[in-house]
């Protein structure tokens, strides 16, 4: 792969587990640049955007689970915009940079790094 | 206000493929409302287009800039620094507004990014619908506030016609309300259906000379 993913975690669900991912000591890719927001809601197509701009392979947005978000409609918004950037990205033409969206909870260290592994497959699998 | 939408990516990219650094210039008054051509949109656009550019290996450099109205004068002479510095303009503003910034710019070319589409208002988040035909001679008086030439699919203005739906639809759009039965109801809750029976003879369509200007009388 030659970029790197940019993941925007949620500190109230995708940043706690990916901290007790590290302390299980669970492996995922190094090449995760992780973002902490205050909501999966305060992403927004222009972030999605200048992130793939900037280098980066795929984009991560991860937030709580369905009905479980701390700012009460982050997450569902935040999984609209996320299939927007896509059409956009397909409107421009851009392939083989996923954008995707992942709901995970807090206690979820597996869920936060099958996530990673996802996009990461989807990533290598277009030949990136 | 002023409805807009944006052009397709492809229609924009063709415009600029010869410039290698532009100016994205957005609105911020309508285009803004209708989610066209306001900052957020200018900012989209813009890395939606380096994004392409550079996928092609062909890179774009974008200034990007949003004035309050593009269709003034002292407020896109705001951007002659930026405009200068570019090869060309790539407006998201409505056609006033990439004329306005086209006069004022005239050595540069500027290429408009929307297609201006009607006089309307929000229906409801993200929907608009058209109101206004601008045709210069409005009785909206005689009809309750509801403008038949634009709303009604036919332009009757003595109707309602014989195809309306049940339900108070229109027969040419299921999904549209019918102009006259949306009249008739309004003039019906104001105690005024004796202008149903009224007649309209025939309008006036020539009331606004092709350009319209409308001069201001001092007080």
């Amino acid at each position: 792969m030659s970029g790197h993913i940019v993941a925007f975690c949620c500190e109230h669900s995708a940043c706690p587990a990916a901290d007790l991912a590290g302390r299980l000591g669970l492996h995922y890719p190094d090449n995760l640049r992780i973002v902490q927001v205050p909501c999966a809601g305060r992403v927004d197509l222009i972030h999605v955007l200048k992130a793939l701009e900037n280098g980066a392979s795929g984009v991560l947005v991860l937030g709580c689970e369905d009905g479980a978000c701390h700012h009460i409609t982050g997450n569902t918004r935040a999984k609209e915009r996320v299939r927007y950037s896509n059409l956009l990205l397909k409107e421009a033409r851009i392939e083989g940079r996923p954008v995707a969206m992942f709901n995970l909870s807090p206690n979820a260290p597996h869920k936060f790094v099958g996530a990673v592994n996802d996009i990461t497959k989807l990533i290598t699998e277009s030949g990136r | 206000m002023i409805i807009a939408e944006r052009k397709p990516i492809e229609e924009i990219r063709r415009a600029i493929a010869p410039y290698r650094k532009i100016l994205v210039a957005g609105c911020g008054t309508c285009v803004t409302v209708c989610w066209a051509g306001g900052e957020k949109e200018v900012a989209i656009l813009g890395s939606q287009l380096r994004l392409a550019r550079g996928a092609e290996g062909n890179g774009l450099v974008t200034l990007e800039a949003t004035v309050d109205r593009q269709c003034e004068k002292e407020m896109v002479e705001e951007l002659r620094d930026k405009v200068n510095d570019v090869e060309a303009v790539l407006s998201l503003a409505c056609g006033s507004g990439v004329q306005t910034m086209a006069e004022l710019f005239e050595d540069k070319p500027v290429f408009p990014a929307v297609n201006t589409t009607f006089i309307g208002m929000p229906e409801k988040e993200g929907l608009w619908v058209e109101m206004c035909g601008a045709c210069g001679d409005c009785f909206l008086d005689r009809t309750g506030g509801i403008c038949p030439v634009v709303r009604c699919a036919k332009g009757l203005l003595n109707g309602p016609c014989g195809g309306t739906r049940r339900g108070g639809k229109c027969e040419i759009d299921a999904e549209k309300d019918c102009a006259w039965v949306l009249i008739y109801r309004r003039l019906e809750k104001q105690g005024r259906l004796d202008l149903m029976r009224e007649y309209r003879s025939p309008k006036n369509y020539r009331a606004v000379k092709r350009p319209g200007r409308v001069q201001a009388v001092k007080a």
